[in-house]
């Protein structure tokens, strides 16, 4: 774990059951490394930082070796023991370990990999089925789960609603939501402070929202780690309330610069509060210039009308997607079969 | 805070690229990090040390480069440097403003032996 932020890894669960199995890789004595995958539900924990022992047998491990040259080799390694030189003698100078001469590897590639990987592939599904899905960010307390079961509520009868849930701990917003009748599951991210896009792949599988439906991602309540991780969604839209100050899009400008819409909740309480709607909506527009704004109250449903509006059209237009792709897989298969026919055809006359 | 599930990232493709070329020991790490990136570069050199802690990278050193901000100013039709989100165009004031650099967050390249 972290000691900085607290972030930690093998600490997600997905409905209260463990999911994380890694790989370790560990580094011998003799400088050998070698990798197996570890699960910790298998009832073994340690400290990921700080690895741990194996015995192994002198020579009972095969090295390759690249030299300067470009050559391979392989030989056994007994433990730590310089070796003659090989093929690259009087090029590298001595091969022993520790004075194996450096060389540079270019790699190019985006620390993010791996997430926008699992993120492709779950924008790909969700593309598949016709499902609009959304990342709800913002702070703790913000109002989501509230926001969201009145969303479910209102939209009852006219576009199906699945729900997936993150925090660190407790299953309480899940609770909520199935309380609604909606699907829903609960990631529990343990220390980790954000959802990625392969726990949200494996909370989709458990899921399997209807085809066409709508589906809400709502994120661990933090304003700044989400905002790097895509899950696959089709829009994050971040959540403010009026009562944590209209200068927030400056202080978290990250979140608000990775947003396509923006819901200005609690709206019922601005008479109260000293939040200025105008000004916060002027401070997200210097985030990301254009980004939508509409101001809702989850307790009394003012703004709803506009808020389910929007959902409805992004719904409609993920389907409309999937609806084009269907057609066009179709018009494909209708083109193979009649150069097949065509081909049948021309054998039968020859 | 996400920077240990980045420098857990980071040295998974590290991992990979030692394994897949025969390295014994990554001795150093060089990472392209823009200055508009969702990223604390001191929490993530941390993790980073804190990561590679007993493995093929154990002791590497990771030399950041940081790269400026830069950004497309549509009133005034042209490119322009960027320090940090939320700040004005330097010409015009204004924040029309669309980032065109500055959010890498990309390992260029590593040394191994």
């Amino acid at each position: 774990m972290c000691t900085t932020c607290g972030c930690g890894q093998g600490e997600t669960t997905i409905e209260g059951k463990p999911v994380e199995a890694h790989e370790h890789v560990h580094r011998h004595d003799d400088g050998t490394v070698h990798s197996h995958p570890h699960a910790h539900d298998a009832g073994h924990a340690h400290d990921p930082a700080q690895g741990h022992a194996h015995e192994h047998a002198a020579g009972e491990h095969l090295h390759w070796h690249q030299h300067a040259d470009g050559t391979w080799h392989s030989h056994v390694h007994g433990g730590g023991t310089a070796h003659p030189l090989g093929a690259a003698a009087g090029l590298g100078g001595a091969h022993a370990p520790g004075m194996t001469p450096t060389r540079m590897l270019q790699i190019e590639q985006d620390i993010l990999a791996k997430n926008d990987a699992f993120a492709a592939d779950n924008r790909r599904l969700l593309a598949d089925r016709g499902i609009f899905a959304l990342n709800l960010v913002s702070s703790p307390g913000s109002g989501k789960t509230t926001l969201l079961v009145r969303t479910i509520e209102a939209l009852a009868g006219r576009l199906a609603v699945a729900v997936i849930e993150g925090d660190q701990q407790t299953s309480l917003d899940a609770d909520r939501i199935r309380a609604t009748g909606a699907a829903a599951v609960q990631i529990n991210t343990g220390k980790g402070c954000h959802l990625d896009a392969q726990m949200v792949g494996r909370a989709l599988s458990t899921l399997n929202p209807a085809d066409g439906s709508l589906l809400l991602i709502e994120n661990v309540g933090n304003l700044v780690c989400p905002a790097a991780f895509d899950l696959g969604e089709a829009h994050k839209v971040v959540v403010l309330s009026v009562t944590e100050g209209d200068d927030k899009p400056l202080k978290y400008p990250d979140m608000f610069h990775a947003a396509d819409l923006m819901l200005v909740n609690k709206i019922d309480l601005a008479p109260h509060v000293d939040f200025d709607v105008d000004r916060a909506i002027a401070y997200a527009h210097r985030l990301r210039p254009g980004l939508p704004a509409l101001c809702v109250s989850a307790k009394t449903g003012e703004g709803f009308t506009e808020w389910l509006a929007w959902l409805e059209r992004g719904a409609a237009a993920a389907r409309a997607a999937r609806d084009r792709d269907i057609d066009a897989l179709h018009r494909r298969i209708a083109e193979l079969e009649a150069e097949l026919a065509r081909r049948a055809s021309a054998g039968a006359a020859a | 805070m996400h920077e240990m599930a980045l420098a857990e990232g980071m040295l998974e493709l590290v991992e990979n690229a030692a394994k897949r070329n025969g390295a014994a020991r990554v001795t150093a790490v060089r990472l392209e990090l823009g200055v508009l990136s969702h990223v604390a570069r001191d929490a993530l050199s941390f993790c980073f040390d804190a990561v590679t802690k007993g493995g093929i990278a154990n002791g590497a050193v990771l030399e950041i480069e940081a790269t400026p901000g830069a950004a497309w100013c549509m009133p005034c039709g042209a490119r322009v440097p960027l320090a940090q989100l939320g700040d004005p165009c330097p010409r015009c004031g204004g924040w029309q403003l669309t980032v065109v650099q500055g959010e890498e967050m990309r390992v260029k390249e590593i040394e191994i032996a």
